[in-house]
């Protein structure tokens, strides 16, 4: 039987002035368990905390109810009262006398009836309350990073130099991403390249990074401090331990075929390096290209490789590793505008190209060697024409969002242009400028004084006149429509999340938000966390980003992953699901419901009634992964699995004890 | 019929509340120092997912006049997605309570995050001057 001790505060007058708290204190002696109780002034304070613990001592006390404010605001300070004198810290139930009675009322009759009924409840819960202990799960000191971009390898960098074991995984063959794709970079006018590459190889370089690029992550078990993680490690058909990186086969490989990373401006053999600074510096065969792959003919690449390092037996790798953390820096993709902006041509209009495509084609390691080339006919443009908000901001056609990067990049382009041809005509087609970081709004201002001519309105239609495209649309400040001749027209099409970002999520086991993002477990107050405990989020695959807020949060998700793997054990929330084997029928209800992946059906070897050994399906709860919401227990149509500190008899004790 | 015509008769209502929305919000009415009528006791959960409906059924048997559940709008559970199993329980559970012959205000679902203070107030509020006006709830109690 419980020996409840109650004890009420008056909160200075926060509570007494509404609330008669010795008529409390008296009513509550008469409710079932209650042995002990009295009011005091500031139950919270250090003589309050004593009173507390002296009282356990004195009455001999074993579960303990205050009331007084609200629980978010003191239940941790009043269960470590009780852990100091010597009750376990559940054995404690908290009456919000303040928040919820004494501020809401004037009538101090009334709120004292109140409060005589918010204790009695509180009083039967302590009744039926527990001893609930935390328990410990190992952290296994290695951090999972996916996807190696900018976001990724900062990440990584990070967590290496504070002096943990990272893998980072990549499914491209080189690591870097989008980022050394890029020309220069806003506001500052810096080499993309020159500050991206020095930090990939930094990662290759890093004696606490083990890097894994061309490879996939394809299974994740278990949870927080043991992700048990399986990596496909694709073929490369290419040797990288005897291979040097000189490049031959890239020279005499007879199939050429559009690169990726040019975006389709320019070609690659099909045993390639995506670029020249790729990481790994060494190549990979194109298998759905390959003549020796796919017909069996060719060979070149073995036959001129000084070091014997082509292998077309080569077959992909599948291996498991265990890590405390995973980082998700899945990245973007662009919004694949052809299939459905037919006013903009779908794509047939070779001289429409998009934002990353002109990034391409400025940049001097592209495939025009930085001149401003039409793709038709080569020529220099004379006219070009800018186009915001392709796919963003749309939400009756494709995306709702604002892609954060748009404004900035176009008004960087435009000054390319203007930079490199200066004779040339620059229009921006525009909604708004949102130029919001540090300096960036004195760029675009600069770019305006560089002579482009920002339009606000929408662009209805484009269409070829001989070699020129005609540009139509509206300038909604003067209120008329425009006609543009235009050279070259560059789209600044949304930012979408990376292809197969949401397959991986499910893989690794969170849901992203309804345009594929990765959610964040608090918007404000968690925004580099998912839900899932130990999975962080760096970069654009929580939205679109640009580059300084990519590394930024890359940053923050290290310092939550450091802060993770400087423990040796984690402590274990106690208040999470518990299913009683014993009646549970395994029909899985639960493990459907359950938003954590907590509840696994195990087999359970057991006796049927003429005492025949057999199998039995039951349900079990990985108390790692159960955060406690209760969900589960609501559908156990056999009431076998229960929350604790929140059990059904509680809540229904709770009930019950309002109308006795 | 002792207690209908009972002139001091007051309704009692029973709210469960999720411990990150709905909850936070009722102490931010308090907080905010507004007012509503002192026939509301709330039952903290973690979720208005824990919340079975074995709860509402227990409530109304003991004799309560008004039961309310409130949890984080559709898309903000802290648990994901717990508000969404929330939602369609309680799409049954009302229609069922209606078929008993329970009066449809007596029951509400609502989402009221930690930042509607007033939603919160204007809610409880309106239940309990809804619940003044049908009486006491004798359908389900165990003592008529």
């Amino acid at each position: 039987m419980r020996r409840i001790g109650v004890f009420i505060c008056h909160c200075g007058s926060n509570i007494a002035a509404t609330v008669d708290c010795a008529k409390v204190a008296e009513a509550a002696r008469g409710f079932p368990g209650v042995v002990y109780s009295a009011d005091y002034k500031y139950m919270c304070s250090e003589p309050g905390q004593e009173f507390i613990k002296a009282a356990i001592a004195q009455e001999d006390l074993n579960a303990i109810v205050v009331a007084s404010c609200t629980p978010r605001m003191h239940e941790l300070t009043f269960r470590k009262t009780l852990a100091n004198g010597g009750l376990n810290p559940y054995l404690f139930e908290m009456a919000n006398l303040r928040e919820q009675c004494s501020w809401v009322h004037t009538d101090k009759e009334k709120a004292t009836v109140k409060a005589i009924d918010l204790v009695k409840m509180a009083a039967a819960k302590a009744n039926k309350n527990e001893e609930l202990t935390s328990s410990t799960m190992p952290v296994h000191k290695k951090a999972l990073v996916i996807g190696a971009g900018i976001a990724g390898m900062q990440a990584a960098l990070d967590i290496a130099d504070a002096g943990h074991q990272v893998v980072l995984v990549e499914r491209e063959p080189t690591i870097g991403g989008k980022m050394p794709m890029l020309d220069k970079t806003f506001p500052t006018m810096d080499c993309s390249a020159c500050i991206s590459t020095p930090k990939m190889v930094e990662v290759a370089q890093h004696p606490n990074i083990e890097l894994l690029a061309y490879a996939e992550v394809t299974e994740v078990k278990g949870f927080i401090g043991s992700f048990t993680v399986q990596i496909r490690q694709k073929a490369k058909y290419v040797d990288h331990d005897k291979c040097t990186g000189c490049g031959l086969c890239e020279t005499k490989c007879p199939s050429k075929v559009p690169n990726e990373y040019d975006l389709g401006l320019g070609q690659r053999a099909c045993i390639y390096k995506p670029f020249a600074q790729a990481v790994p510096n060494k190549p990979v065969i194109d298998p759905l290209h390959c003549r020796k792959l796919v017909d069996n003919k060719c060979g070149l690449c073995a036959k001129v490789c000084p070091t014997g390092a082509v292998n077309y037996q080569d077959a992909e790798r599948l291996f498991t590793d265990t890590f405390g953390a995973i980082v998700m820096a899945t990245g973007y993709d662009l919004y694949p505008w052809e299939e459905i902006y037919g006013e903009y041509g779908y794509g047939r209009f070779p001289d429409v190209i998009t934002g990353l495509q002109f990034e391409r084609m400025v940049n001097a390691s592209g495939p025009t060697g930085g001149k401003l080339k039409r793709p038709s006919d080569g020529q220099e443009p004379k006219s070009v024409v800018f186009i915001k908000c392709v796919g963003s901001r749309e939400p009756a056609k494709a995306k709702g969002y604002c892609s954060r990067a748009c404004c900035m990049y176009t008004a960087k382009h435009a000054h390319q242009v203007l930079d490199k041809i200066p004779d040339a005509a620059v229009y921006v087609f525009y909604m708004d400028v949102r130029a919001a970081g540090k300096a960036y709004d004195e760029f675009y201002e600069a770019t305006l004084k560089d002579g482009a001519v920002y339009l606000r309105g929408r662009v209805s239609k484009i269409y070829q006149e001989g070699s020129k495209l005609i540009v139509k649309g509206e300038d909604s400040l003067l209120g008329r429509p425009v006609q543009v001749t235009a050279d070259l027209v560059v789209l600044a099409t949304a930012m979408i999340p990376s292809q197969g970002s949401r397959e991986l999520a499910q893989t690794v086991g969170f849901l992203p938000d309804l345009d594929g993002w990765y959610q964040e477990a608090h918007p404000k107050l968690r925004p580099v966390e998912t839900p899932t405990a130990g999975v962080f989020l760096a970069g654009a695959c929580q939205g679109p980003k640009d580059i300084p807020d990519t590394v930024a949060q890359a940053g923050a998700a290290a310092a939550k992953v450091c802060g993770l793997l400087s423990k040796s054990q984690l402590e274990t929330n106690p208040m999470t699901a518990r299913s009683n084997p014993a009646i549970c029928s395994g029909c899985g209800l639960c493990v459907a419901v359950c938003p954590y992946k907590a509840i696994q059906l195990i087999s359970l070897a057991d006796r049927d009634r003429y005492g025949k050994r057999i199998n039995r399906t039951v349900a079990d709860v990985n108390h790692g992964l159960c955060q406690g919401c209760g969900a589960c227990t609501v559908t156990c149509r056999s009431g076998a699995i229960d929350l604790q500190g929140f059990k059904n008899n509680q809540i229904l004790e709770e009930v019950d004890a309002l109308w006795r | 019929m002792a207690l209908m015509t009972e002139a001091n008769w007051e309704p009692k209502v029973l709210a469960f509340c999720c411990n990150w929305c709905s909850y936070s919000g009722a102490d931010l009415v308090g907080l905010n120092r507004m007012k509503y009528p002192e026939n509301v006791r709330i039952v903290r959960v973690p979720c208005s997912a824990r919340v079975n409906p074995q709860f509402i059924i227990r409530a109304f048997q003991r004799g309560a006049d008004g039961v309310l559940v409130a949890g984080c709008h559709p898309g903000d559970c802290h648990y994901s997605t717990g508000n969404y199993y929330t939602r369609r329980r309680f799409l049954v559970m009302k229609r069922l309570l209606e078929f008993i012959g329970i009066e449809s205000q007596r029951f509400q679902a609502r989402w009221i995050s930690g930042a509607e203070a007033v939603k919160f107030r204007d809610t409880v509020t309106k239940l309990c001057e809804d619940i003044k006006a049908l009486g006491p709830q004798r359908k389900l109690r165990d003592q008529k």
